[in-house]
């Protein structure tokens, strides 16, 4: 098929598209789903809607499940069995086990070596490939467009209609090019790329698009550099983000387990190669950015766009025009604590957290165990480094990197999404400030009246280390 | 579904999430029902409710964040049959519909005027006609857009069960698009 005329978004969508010709009206089109991924917390209701139904679901095959969301970060018993302290989540973890048995769905349980982050563990085994559709009932399926494949967040009624039919309705969206330029200076991760686009662009100018990162500064990006910025697509408001597959992206691919092997790789690439050139379509929107430019990033108020350089002093509510924006803003910065004018350097921090499906990989932890190496955590701070996955605890066990946490006080503990969305019990108390690696600033979303600022890794092992809000750069 | 009418559940906050509508601490259930207790479990600037509101005026862009179609459960089980803001994020867009819950989309002047008016008054009684679609509050007369189209007729016990339907009376060209597609759709399965 020739490339004329269409984006990566495109070529994905019709190669997809289940009616022949596309809904008329802006109806919605139905869509084949070539891979779901499931966890605990939204998938229950949904297997009770086949249930209910009596219908079987259509390729277990398809779907891959995992437990990370209502997950123990605590060691396992000498048996290998988990404390749960919750006995609501042991009935949702159990839900899942016989669910998944009942249904056929392959499950990669507590304690399984693919266990993990769902984001982080398919596509560690090579389950997310160029050209795919992905759903998850998580909005952060938008990570695995890093690869070319076109993944997004789904409510769970979707779940169940992915389950029963391996499609789903939806509307064609419009595409939005995030093109960023030019090469991180040393300090600047992939994660202050992300903040600094949505602190810029804001947490609504996605809605009803699709992002296609495109530049320089993304081709330069390994795939995990890559994931963390597709990871926070939905802070922009887009469902899903794109990233032209290319070597670096084929590289990572070879060798995992659910990759084609052999001579099938060979020619998979050819045909990834083929199907997936450049794009030369035109984009619904545009908005250009110079990574030369590009800061340590952090977040003073309470949703992802609310962020600035670390060395920036925070907004003032006052500079804003709308009556309503002005209220909301204020209202942000009290319950956060801070002053607008006034800087953010200095100020303390009780908790850090690494982690979570934006950065919990390899790379991830060695930034922000290299920062650490021979240093402390300051006295007063908590420190949870959680790995994104069993497969990277091990890899990260294999370097030392657990031994330089432990050796600086932090906590090391087992995967899982842990002290992001403090669901299984690891959480910071009211009041405290807590520097995330996570994806989310929400009121709350670490805990009850808990204060949260996001930052790359680096960020984050710096905080640590001084105890207060601090530039990376002057500890490099 | 013609006009909704009555006290309204006002919190003109911007960019409410689905954190701020359901915490995460409150999904750890199997079921749909029952989640109205722990909405806004954890507002913390109390909202002037009206026991029986059943429509609720936000801020600009809700609904965003967390896909969560507990967040929409818990309003619908809370009573809630429509949200007014002038934006609302895709994914909560698209489960209030599945859940016959109606975003009402308004214009940011509008908007501006509709706060005003509840801010005077918070008991105001607010009518809301999708047959003309037009929303009042005393004075105030003014237009809205909603996907009333996309909302399923029938009452189902199922959260999207009429989009259910067409997909599996689409069978066949589901069974064609695969037959087609089948040497690249790589699987679980085997391995
Ligand atoms: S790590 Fe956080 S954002 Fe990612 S899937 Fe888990 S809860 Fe969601």
């Amino acid at each position: 098929m020739s490339q004329a005329g269409k984006t990566l978004f495109d070529t994905i969508w019709n190669d997809h598209r289940v009616n022949d010709a596309p809904a008329p009206d802006g109806g919605p089109d139905t869509l084949y789903i070539d891979l779901h991924l499931i966890h605990e917390v939204t998938s229950p209701q949904a297997f009770s809607i086949l249930r209910d139904r009596g219908m079987k679901l259509r390729h277990p095959n398809q779907t891959m499940a995992t437990m990370d969301h209502s997950t123990p970060s605590t060691p396992p018993r000498p048996d290998g069995t988990y404390v749960i302290e919750n006995p609501d989540a042991e009935i949702q973890l159990t839900a899942l086990e016989s669910n998944c048995s009942e249904f056929g769905v392959p499950l990669y349980p507590l304690g399984h070596e693919n266990q993990g982050i769902v984001h982080v563990t398919a596509p560690e085994l090579g389950l997310v490939q160029p050209g795919m559709t992905i759903v998850c009932g998580d909005s952060h399926t938008s990570t695995h467009g890093a690869f070319g494949a076109l993944a997004f967040g789904i409510g769970t009624s979707q779940v169940a209609h992915v389950f029963a039919t391996q499609c789903l309705l939806a509307k064609r969206p419009k595409t939005f090019e995030i093109r960023i330029d030019g090469a991180l200076q040393p300090g600047v991760s992939a994660k202050d790329v992300i903040l600094s686009v949505i602190s810029q662009i804001g947490t609504e100018a996605g809605t009803g698009h699709v992002f296609e990162y495109t530049g320089s500064a993304i081709r330069a990006m390994s795939m995990e550099e890559r994931m963390t910025v597709t990871n926070m697509s939905i802070e922009g408001g887009a469902t899903a983000g794109l990233i032209q597959p290319d070597e670096v992206t084929f590289d990572y691919l070879q060798g995992r387990d659910f990759a084609p092997q052999g001579p099938d790789f060979d020619e998979a690439v050819a045909d990834w190669r083929s199907r997936f050139q450049p794009a030369d379509g035109v984009y619904d929107r545009c908005v250009s950015f110079n990574a030369d430019e590009m800061e340590p990033m952090i977040t003073y108020g309470t949703n992802p766009g609310m962020g600035m350089p670390v060395r920036d002093t925070v907004p003032d509510p006052a500079d804003l025009e709308n009556k309503s924006d002005r209220l909301s803003f204020q209202r942000a910065l009290d319950y956060m604590r801070v002053e607008p004018g006034k800087p953010l350097l200095g100020h303390p921090v009780d908790v850090v957290f690494v982690g979570s499906c934006t950065n919990s990989r390899l790379s991830d932890l060695r930034d922000a165990a290299g920062l650490m190496d021979g240093r402390k955590v300051n006295d007063g701070v908590r420190m949870l480094v959680v790995p994104g996955s069993r497969k990277v605890k091990a890899a990260a066990e294999l370097e030392g990197l657990d031994q330089i946490f432990l050796r600086a006080g932090a906590e090391w503990r087992e995967p899982g999404c842990s002290m992001c969305l403090a669901m299984n019990g690891d959480k910071i108390e009211p009041g405290q400030l807590s520097v995330s690696t996570s994806n989310r600033n929400f009121e709350g979303r670490q805990g009850k009246r808990g204060r949260t600022v996001l930052a790359s890794p680096l960020t984050a092992a710096a905080c640590a280390v001084t105890g207060v809000i601090t530039d990376v750069r002057e500890m490099m | 579904m013609e006009t909704l009418t009555g006290p309204v559940m006002f919190l003109p906050i911007d960019n409410i999430d689905t954190d701020r509508i359901i915490p995460a601490r409150f999904l750890i259930t199997t079921k749909i029902k029952g989640l109205g207790r722990h909405f806004f479990n954890d507002w913390t600037h109390g909202s002037n409710a009206s026991e029986n509101a059943k429509i609720l005026v936000a801020g600009h862009n809700f609904g965003c964040g967390s896909s969560r179609e507990h967040a929409v459960w818990a309003l619908a089980d809370y009573g809630i049959e429509a949200v007014v803001s002038t934006k609302f994020a895709d994914i909560f867009h698209a489960n209030a519909l599945r859940n016959r819950l109606v975003p009402v989309v308004i214009q940011p002047e509008d908007h501006e005027r509709l706060v005003a008016a509840l801010e005077a008054d918070p008991a105001s009684i607010v009518t809301i006609d999708y047959g003309a679609l037009r929303l009042t509050c005393g004075s105030i007369d003014l237009p809205f857009t909603a996907a009333i189209s996309e909302i399923g007729t029938e009452e189902s016990e199922t959260p999207g069960g009429e989009e259910l339907e067409i997909l599996l009376g689409q069978s066949r060209l589901i069974d064609d698009h695969e037959a087609a597609r089948k040497a690249r759709v790589n699987t679980l399965g085997g391995r």
